[in-house]
C-alpha cells in the first residue's frame, strides 16, 4: 500500500522542473530516506543469507532459533557459528565503504579507495614487520600498528601524488597509490616468506578474509571502528564544504586543513582497524561510494550513512558468494571483491579525461 | 680518415667524435656486462652447499661423469643457472621493448598485467589441470597475448594514453593476482613453493624440462627483437618521422609486441613472474649506456645479471633461502616509488 503511494510520488519526479522549487525538496528527501530504508532491508536479508548459506544450507527456521540462542540441532549450531563471521563482515564492509566515501571526499578524487591508495597495504606491511621483527603479538598492538602504517601510507601517497604540476590529479594520485601498493606488497612477501613460523598464519590474512572471525577479536577492534564511524559521520558537513573547492570552502568559514585532517584521520582509523582484523581488502571503498552517489546524490550527510550500509551489504554478499560458488571450499572475500571491483576501477579510469603524453 | 677530418667542418667532426665515443661506451658496457654474466654464472655453478673447483664444473659441462658433481652441478645448478640467464634476458629484453614502445618506464609487462596473465594461466595449468610443460607454455602464451590485447583495447579511447594504459593494466593484474591466489588456495594443500613461484617468481623448480622451452623461445625470438632495434629507435621519434626514415611502423609494432609478449610468457611459464626484472632492467641499462643507441641488448644482459645475482644471493648470502622474486622485489620496490616521485616532480605530465 505505502509502496504504491511512493511509486506514484516518485513517478511525478521527472515533472519537477515545472513544479515550484519548494515542492522538490521533500520529494528528494523521501527518495533518500527510501534508499536508506531499502539498504537496511537489503543488509538484513543478506545477513540472514549469510547465516543460512555456506558449506551446509540451513533452513530459515533453524536460523531464527539459532539467533534466539538455541544450538540443539546441527543446523542451529552451524548457524550460530556463522554469527560472529557475519557481524565481522558487516562491520568491515561498513568501515571500508565509509572510508572510501570519505577518502573520495577528502581528495576530491573518484579513484580514491583504501586499497588503491595503498592505505590497506601500508597497514598490512606495518603489522607484518612488527610481528616478524619486533615480536608483536597482542591484538591491541596489531590494531595500533595497523593504524600507524595506514596513516603513514596515506600521508606518503598523498604527498607523492601532489608533487609536481597540476597537484593531485585523480590519475596521478591513483598511480602513486597503486605503485606504492605494489611496492609494499612485495616488501610484505619479503618479510613473511623467510619466516616459516608466521607465513602460514599470514597467508589467509594477506588475501583478505573474514573466515576466522570470533566475537573476541571483533570486540577488540570494535571501539576503534566505532571511533572511526563517529569521526567520519561527523565530518559529513565539512566534506560538503570541501567539495566546493578549497577557496570556496574557506570562504564559507570552513577551516580547510583541519576539516581535511579530521576526515582523513577518521578514514585512516577505519582502514587500519579493518585491515588489522580482516587483512587488506580492496575495491569495496571504490565501488560503494559511486553507487551511493547515483542513488542519493552528492550530499555527504546522506552519502556517508548509505555508503556504510551498502559497504556492509557488499562485503556480506561477497562473503556469501565466496562460500557458495566453490563448495565445499571457500573463496576469500578479498578475491571476490577484487574480481568485482577491478572491472569497476577500469571503467572509472576509462571515463577520466587525460592529457596525452 | 685524416684527410676526411681535415676537409670536414668542425661541427661535423664534433658530431662524429661524439658518435664514436658513445659507440665505444656502448660496446664497453656490453662487453663488461657479458663478462659479469659469465663470471656470476660460473660462480653459481661452483659455489653452493658444496664447493666444486672450476675444472670439475668444466668437466661436467663437457659431459664427463664426475662423482657428486655430475648430479649437483649437472642436474641441479646448471639448469637453474641457465634458466636464470634465459629468464632474465627474456624479461629484460621484453621489458625494455615495452618501455621504449610506450615511452614510459612504468609500462613494463610486469606492471601492466601481462606477466600476471601468463602466470595465472601457468598456475591454472600446473596446479589445477596438471598439464605438461609444452601445454603449460602454450597456455601461458595464449593468456599473455589475450591480456595484452585486452589491456590495449580497454586503454584505447581516442588513442592510447600511457597513464590510462598503466592504470588499466594494474586493474587487470589485480584481478589476475586474485585468480592466482584462488587457484593456489584451492590446491590440495598450500604449497609455499608453488605459491612463491606464481606470485613472485622462483627458480626452485628449475630442471631441464622447464628450462628448455624458455631457451628455445629466446633463441628464436631474441634475434627477431634485436633485429628490430633500429626501427624501434626510429619509432621513438614518432610514427611520422619513423616512416619518413623508412620504417614500416605498423608491421614493426605488431612484430615487436607479439615477440615480447611470447618471450615473457615462456619465461614466466618456467620461472614465474620474477618481480620487477622487466621493469628494472631497461632503466638500469639506460643509465649504464647513456644516451643514443638501442637498449635492447644491454637491458637483456642487465636482466640476466639481476636474476643470477639475486638468485645467488637469495640462495647463499642471506641466511634463509629466499626465492629470487623476493630479492628482486625488494630491489624493485624502492625504485618504483622513486620513479613515481621523480616523474611527478619533474615531468608532471601525468
Amino acid at each position: 500500500m505505502t509502496d504504491q503511494v511512493t511509486a506514484v510520488a516518485t513517478r511525478h519526479l521527472p515533472d519537477a522542473p515545472d513544479a515550484p522549487a519548494p515542492r522538490r525538496r521533500p520529494a528528494r528527501v523521501r527518495v533518500r530516506v527510501l534508499c536508506l530504508l531499502a539498504a537496511i532491508l537489503v543488509l538484513a536479508a543478506l545477513m540472514l543469507a549469510s547465516l543460512a548459506f555456506g558449506t551446509r544450507d540451513i533452513p530459515l527456521s533453524d536460523v531464527w532459533s539459532a539467533l534466539g540462542g538455541a544450538d540443539a540441532s546441527l543446523g542451529q549450531a552451524a548457524a550460530s557459528k556463522r554469527i560472529p563471521r557475519t557481524v565481522l563482515a558487516v562491520l568491515i564492509g561498513a568501515a571500508l565503504g565509509l572510508a572510501g566515501a570519505v577518502m573520495q571526499g577528502v581528495t576530491r578524487n573518484p579513484l580514491a579507495d583504501p586499497g588503491i591508495l595503498g592505505v590497506n597495504m601500508g597497514a598490512s606491511l606495518a603489522v607484518v614487520t612488527a610481528v616478524a621483527y619486533f615480536g608483536l603479538s597482542s591484538p591491541i598492538g596489531y590494531i595500533w600498528t595497523a593504524m600507524a602504517g595506514a596513516a603513514l601510507a596515506a600521508v606518503f601517497v598523498y604527498t607523492v601524488g601532489t608533487l609536481g604540476r597540476g597537484g593531485a590529479t585523480p590519475l596521478k594520485l591513483a598511480l602513486a597509490g597503486a605503485a606504492t601498493s605494489a611496492a609494499f606488497a612485495s616488501l610484505v612477501t619479503a618479510v613473511v616468506l623467510p619466516r616459516n613460523d608466521i607465513a602460514g598464519g599470514f597467508r589467509l590474512w594477506q588475501i583478505g578474509g573474514v573466515g576466522g572471525a570470533s566475537f573476541e577479536r571483533t570486540g577488540q577492534v570494535a571501539p576503534f571502528l566505532a571511533a572511526g564511524f563517529v569521526i567520519c559521520l561527523l565530518s559529513a558537513r565539512s566534506l560538503n564544504s570541501l567539495a566546493l573547492g578549497d577557496e570556496l570552502a574557506a570562504g564559507i568559514g570552513e577551516r580547510v586543513a583541519v576539516a581535511r585532517a579530521v576526515a582523513a584521520l577518521g578514514a585512516v582509523v577505519l582502514c587500519g582497524a579493518a585491515t588489522a582484523v580482516a587483512g587488506p581488502i580492496g575495491f569495496v571503498g571504490l565501488v560503494v561510494p559511486h553507487t551511493c552517489r547515483l542513488l542519493v546524490g552528492v550530499d555527504h550527510r546522506w552519502l556517508l550513512p548509505l555508503a556504510a550500509l551498502l559497504g556492509a551489504s557488499l562485503l556480506t554478499a561477497a562473503d556469501v558468494v565466496g562460500r557458495v560458488v566453490a563448495r565445499p571450499a571457500e573463496v576469500d572475500v578479498g578475491i571476490v571483491t577484487a574480481l568485482v571491483g577491478a572491472p569497476f576501477f577500469i571503467w572509472i579510469v576509462r571515463r577520466q579525461k587525460v592529457r596525452a603524453l | 680518415m685524416s684527410a676526411d677530418t681535415l676537409t670536414q667542418p668542425p661541427a661535423v667532426r664534433a658530431v662524429s667524435r661524439g658518435r664514436a665515443r658513445r659507440a665505444l661506451r656502448r660496446r664497453t658496457v656490453a662487453a663488461v656486462l657479458t663478462l659479469l654474466v659469465v663470471a656470476v654464472f660460473t660462480v653459481s655453478l661452483m659455489a653452493g652447499d658444496t664447493f666444486y673447483p672450476l675444472d670439475d664444473v668444466l668437466r661436467v659441462v663437457r659431459g664427463e661423469q664426475v662423482p657428486g658433481a655430475s648430479f649437483t652441478v649437472g642436474r641441479l645448478r646448471l639448469p637453474r643457472a641457465v634458466l636464470a640467464v634465459v629468464a632474465g634476458f627474456s624479461f629484460g629484453l621484453a621489458g625494455v621493448t615495452f618501455q621504449t614502445m610506450l615511452r614510459n618506464p612504468l609500462a613494463s609487462p610486469d606492471v601492466i598485467g601481462i606477466s600476471s596473465g601468463a602466470s595465472a594461466a601457468a598456475a591454472v595449468a600446473i596446479v589445477t589441470l596438471s598439464l605438461d610443460e609444452t601445454q603449460v607454455s602454450v597456455l601461458a602464451v595464449v593468456a599473455a597475448l589475450v591480456v595484452a590485447l585486452l589491456v590495449y583495447l580497454l586503454a584505447f579511447k581516442d588513442g592510447v594514453v600511457g597513464i590510462r594504459l598503466i592504470l588499466i593494466g594494474i586493474g587487470i593484474s589485480a584481478m589476475l593476482d586474485s585468480v592466482i591466489s584462488y587457484v593456489l588456495s584451492q590446491a590440495a594443500e598450500w604449497d609455499l613453493q608453488e605459491a612463491t613461484r606464481w606470485l613472485t617468481g622462483s627458480l626452485n623448480n628449475a630442471a631441464w624440462k622447464e628450462t628448455l622451452p624458455a631457451l628455445v623461445a629466446l633463441a628464436v625470438l631474441g634475434p627477431v627483437l634485436l633485429a628490430q632495434a633500429r626501427s624501434l629507435s626510429a619509432m621513438q621519434l614518432g610514427d611520422d618521422t619513423a616512416s619518413a626514415l623508412g620504417v614500416r611502423t605498423e608491421r614493426t609494432r605488431i612484430t615487436v609486441i607479439v615477440a615480447a609478449v611470447v618471450l615473457i610468457a615462456f619465461a614466466t611459464a618456467a620461472a614465474g613472474p620474477i618481480a620487477f626484472v622487466a621493469f628494472l632492467s631497461g632503466p638500469i641499462a639506460a643509465r649504464l649506456v647513456g644516451p643514443g643507441g638501442s637498449l635492447l641488448m644491454p637491458a637483456g644482459l642487465v636482466g640476466s645479471l639481476l636474476v643470477l645475482v639475486a638468485d645467488f644471493a637469495g640462495q647463499n648470502a642471506l641466511g634463509t633461502r629466499l626465492p629470487v622474486g623476493v630479492v628482486t622485489g625488494v630491489l624493485g620496490a624502492p625504485y618504483l616509488i622513486y620513479l613515481i616521485v621523480r616523474t611527478n616532480r619533474t615531468g608532471g605530465s601525468l
